[in-house]
């Protein structure tokens, strides 16, 4: 065990691997080539369809102990990788690592088949009961979280080699064309599957869609594509992708977000070229709105929105208030017609999006982000992926990859949650380093992290609740009074990878 | 304060807590909770004082709280056993 510079004790290895500290955040420089794909050779005539999964699954020439990857663009909908695991038991083959973009809630139908052995391992984060079960020792399956830009890290350096990438296409044509922006399970951006695309063994694409040549506009070209398999489906498009995503009407949530749009106001930063992004939460939702109304008003021109597009930035690029959308997921339906129809609203691949290990990812050109937090601690470290019951229950997603290219990283939460309090003497799991946060804004007050002097003077000039983040945490706690810490054994079951590969958390199995 | 019959208080939102009360020849408490880890000795504390307050020596009295905070708490208790406490 070692200590990583948080002071999180960090194993030396995991599941057989050498593991890196964490350090900081910027230091740790890439070595070596990107990783790429075996050459190979499709001749005139050659037809890419097979009849179905079995049979890619058998082309692809997939063995024990091999890796598979999916991508989550279909979310909570997605019947792919609980199909391809089936198939996979039924043809013996055991010992696989799954390398997802992001498992979810409705991929606990692969729990048997880690039992059985099928599944030997997730390279990838979890959402529900998979991670639950994990963290309470009830399921043996080492899992590695990763941010998004540090997952298309793992595949663009080599460290996660995928030996077989089943991209489910909203679209596709018998030559391997595909699309996300149309179809019945029509997502938008396949923003996570074109890395795939670009480094896995073998790539297939699995579509309840099959166009005439061509399918345009591309999400990955034919010359990606090994084969392509017809299914009856590729998943519930109503858990695909919601149909609208709203602004809170919660008044805690509202005064939040006005303060929070009063920071990137204060900050200087909301002027010609402003770049922004939000998730999809109702409190960020309600900051993207005070903040297009601002850009409105001030007649601002920013230069682009990112992230996970929502119907909002559609509405704010299709007003002239962005020059451009970068969209690696699309998170409603307003955001999957737009792809298809607006030039600006660019598809982009998740390593473009927040691989630090590249010529520079669009969150290093961000200037204001809005994200959540599950407990923030007084070092402006943050929490998503353990819940305070200390089970393994979330993704990263882009948090720490936005946190770390944004110049303004505004952490919004309520200062409680069911008796909980948001601000931690010691948080379950660090995922964003403190380092990367900016600003923590709850209802009770504003906490800016002590490196931005300058921006604290501002806000208190016009009058905002500044407050060190201390004195938050001793007004909330008055309030909730102080949680007894959790139990938890040395077991070691998951790793939280920062996006660099070192590691900033591990997940202990909790102590029942 | 005598606890005479079956009663309850309270509701199963996030952050409010549900009551039951019942008649029992000792005191017994019992607390389920969603931050029963964390909060349990906390939880446990607010409902003794209610019950040393109201002078209640004996009955059931069973929790599921939802993350209340202790104003919440102490006010579902005090209004349960009140209740159990009325005649008729």
């Amino acid at each position: 065990m070692v200590r990583n510079s948080l002071g999180r004790w960090i194993p030396e290895t995991f599941n057989g691997k050498a593991l890196i500290p964490y350090r900081d955040p910027f230091a740790l420089q890439p070595q070596g080539m990107r990783a790429s794909r075996p050459l190979t050779r499709v001749n005139p005539g050659a037809s890419k369809v097979l009849g179905s999964l079995r049979e890619a699954i058998e082309a692809s020439g997939l063995r024990d102990g091999m890796c598979i990857s999916t991508h989550h663009s279909l979310r909570n909908g997605d019947v792919l990788l609980g199909q391809l695991v089936r198939e996979i038991d039924a043809l013996g083959i055991r010992g696989i690592t799954i390398a997802s973009s992001s498992i979810h809630p409705v991929h606990a139908e692969l729990i048997p088949y880690i039992e059985k052995g099928v599944i030997a391992g997730l390279e990838c984060g979890v959402n529900g009961l998979i991670g639950e079960q994990i963290s309470r020792g009830l399921l043996k399956c080492p899992v590695v979280v990763r941010t998004h830009g540090g997952r298309a890290r793992a595949l663009v350096s080599g460290q996660v080699p995928v030996d077989v990438a089943f991209i489910a296409a909203p679209a596709c044509d018998e030559y391997g064309n595909l699309s996300g922006s149309s179809g019945p399970a029509a997502c938008g951006s396949l923003g996570y599957a074109q890395v795939d695309a670009e480094h896995a063994r073998v790539v297939v694409a699995v579509t309840d869609n099959l166009r005439p040549y061509p399918v345009a506009p591309l999400s990955v070209p034919q010359t990606l594509v090994d084969y392509v398999v017809c299914v009856p489906t590729l998943g519930d498009p109503k858990k695909i992708v919601s149909t609208t995503t709203r602004i809170t009407t919660d008044p805690v949530g509202l005064q939040i977000a006005q303060y929070a749009a009063r920071v990137i106001e204060v900050s200087g930063l909301l002027r010609a070229g402003f770049s922004f992004q939000t998730g999809s939460g109702g409190i960020s939702l309600a900051v993207a709105n005070h903040v297009r109304t601002l850009m409105r008003a001030n007649r601002i021109q920013g230069s682009f929105g990112c992230g996970g597009i929502t119907g909002y930035f559609v509405d704010m690029l299709e007003e002239g208030l962005f020059q451009t959308l970068f969209d690696v997921q699309c998170f409603d339906l307003k955001a999957v017609e737009s792809i298809g129809r607006n030039l600006n609203h660019v598809e982009i691949s998740a390593d473009m999006y927040a691989n630090p290990f590249n010529a520079g990812a669009v969150v290093n050109r961000l200037d204001a982000v809005i994200l959540g937090a599950t407990e923030i601690d007084t070092r402006f470290n943050v929490n998503v992926n353990t819940e305070s019951n200390g089970y393994l229950l979330h993704n990263t997603g882009g948090h720490s990859d936005t946190a770390a290219g944004a110049k303004l990283a505004i952490i919004v939460a309520p200062s409680m949650r069911g008796r909980l309090p948001i601000i931690r003497d010691e948080l379950t799991t660090i995922t964003t380093p403190g380092d990367t946060v900016d600003v923590v804004v709850t209802e009770r007050g504003i906490a800016v992290n002590e490196r931005h002097a300058d921006l604290k003077r501002e806000l208190l000039r016009c009058n905002l609740p500044v407050k060190d983040i201390g004195q938050i945490q001793a007004e909330i706690t008055r309030i909730t009074g102080r949680p007894r810490p959790l139990e938890f054994s040395d077991d070691v079951v998951g790793l939280i990878e920062y996006r660099d590969g070192s590691i900033i958390d591990v997940v202990r199995r909790i102590a029942d | 304060m005598e606890i005479r019959k079956k009663v309850q208080a309270g509701t199963l939102q996030s952050s409010d807590l549900m009551v039951f009360v019942e008649p029992a020849e000792t005191l017994s408490i019992e607390i389920e909770s969603t931050v029963k880890k964390q909060f349990e000795h906390l939880i446990h504390a607010r409902i003794e004082v209610v019950l040393e307050r109201l002078q209640v020596t004996r009955g059931h009295i069973r929790l599921s709280d939802r993350g209340a905070l202790d104003y919440a708490i102490e006010a579902r208790v005090e209004a349960a056993l009140r209740r159990a406490a009325l005649e008729g």
